[in-house]
C-alpha cells in the first residue's frame, strides 16, 4: 500500500479472453487480439478463450484477398513467441458448427461447457469480446 | 424476391427467420458472416438443406474463403463471386435484407 491507500503491489493477475464473435463480420476479433497482445507485454497471466461463434476466428484455412481485409488469423500462431500458450475452445460450439480439434491454425486445448465455467471463475480479470 | 443474409446462425435467428418466410420466386443469397450458414454438420444444416429442396441458395465465395469455409459447404449451395451478386440483383424483383 502506498500513501493514498493504493495497492500498488505488482502481484500478475490472471486475464481471460472470452471470444465469442466470428472474424471479419465485426471488429471484435481482431480488437481482442490487439489487447491480448498488450497484456502480454505486461508480463501478465493470460488465457483465451474461444466459445460460441469465437472458435471461427482460429479455424485454418482464411483467404481474405478478396473481401480487401487483413487476414489475422496467422497471428494467433505468433501469440506463443509473446508468452501466450493458453488456449482453451469450448467443445460444445465446435459440435453446434460442425468444427473438429484438427480443424484448428494453433494448438488449443478442447474443453466443456463445464471446465469452461470453472475457467472463467478462476480468473482475476475477464475481458470479453 | 431475393433475400439477403449476413449475420451468422449461431449469433442470431436472421437466417431462421429468413427461410421461414420464403415463397414463391424466393431465392436466398449468404453474405459476410451469414456464411456459416452455409456449413455442412453444423446445427443449422438440416434446416438449410430442407429450404435448398424449393428454393436456391447461394453463398458469396469471396465471404467463404475469407472464413475458411470452402471445403465445407452444403452441396448444393451456389457459390458465386461479386459479379454473380450484382447479377442477381438485376435478376430478382427486389431484395430483402435480413439483418
Amino acid at each position: 500500500m502506498n500513501e493514498s491507500g493504493t495497492d500498488t503491489s505488482t502481484r500478475i493477475k490472471k486475464f481471460l479472453f472470452v471470444n465469442r464473435k466470428a472474424p471479419y463480420g465485426t471488429i471484435y476479433a481482431l480488437e481482442a487480439l490487439e489487447v491480448v497482445m498488450i497484456s502480454a507485454a505486461f508480463d501478465q497471466d493470460v488465457s483465451l478463450a474461444f466459445l460460441d461463434d469465437g472458435i471461427f476466428q482460429i479455424v485454418k484455412g482464411q483467404e481474405t484477398t478478396f473481401i480487401g481485409m487483413k487476414n489475422f488469423s496467422q497471428t494467433y500462431r505468433a501469440l506463443e513467441d509473446f508468452g501466450v500458450t493458453k488456449l482453451y475452445v469450448e467443445r460444445e460450439s465446435m459440435e453446434a458448427r460442425g468444427i473438429s480439434e484438427s480443424d484448428f491454425i494453433v494448438p488449443a486445448e478442447v474443453i466443456s461447457v463445464r471446465e469452461m465455467a470453472e475457467l472463467m471463475a478462476s480468473q482475476d480479470i475477464i475481458l470479453s469480446f | 424476391m431475393l433475400h439477403t443474409v449476413n449475420k451468422s446462425p449461431t449469433e442470431r435467428n436472421s437466417l431462421e427467420s429468413c427461410l421461414k418466410h420464403l415463397n414463391n420466386g424466393s431465392a436466398v443469397l449468404l453474405i459476410e458472416d451469414g456464411i456459416y450458414g452455409a456449413l455442412k454438420g453444423g446445427s443449422v444444416t438440416n434446416l438449410v438443406e430442407r429450404a435448398l429442396v424449393n428454393y436456391p441458395i447461394y453463398a458469396l465465395k469471396p465471404d467463404i474463403e475469407a472464413r475458411g469455409m470452402k471445403d465445407r459447404v452444403i452441396d448444393g449451395i451456389q457459390l458465386i463471386d461479386y459479379e454473380g451478386f450484382v447479377d442477381l440483383v438485376v435478376e430478382y424483383p427486389g431484395v430483402q435484407a435480413w439483418l
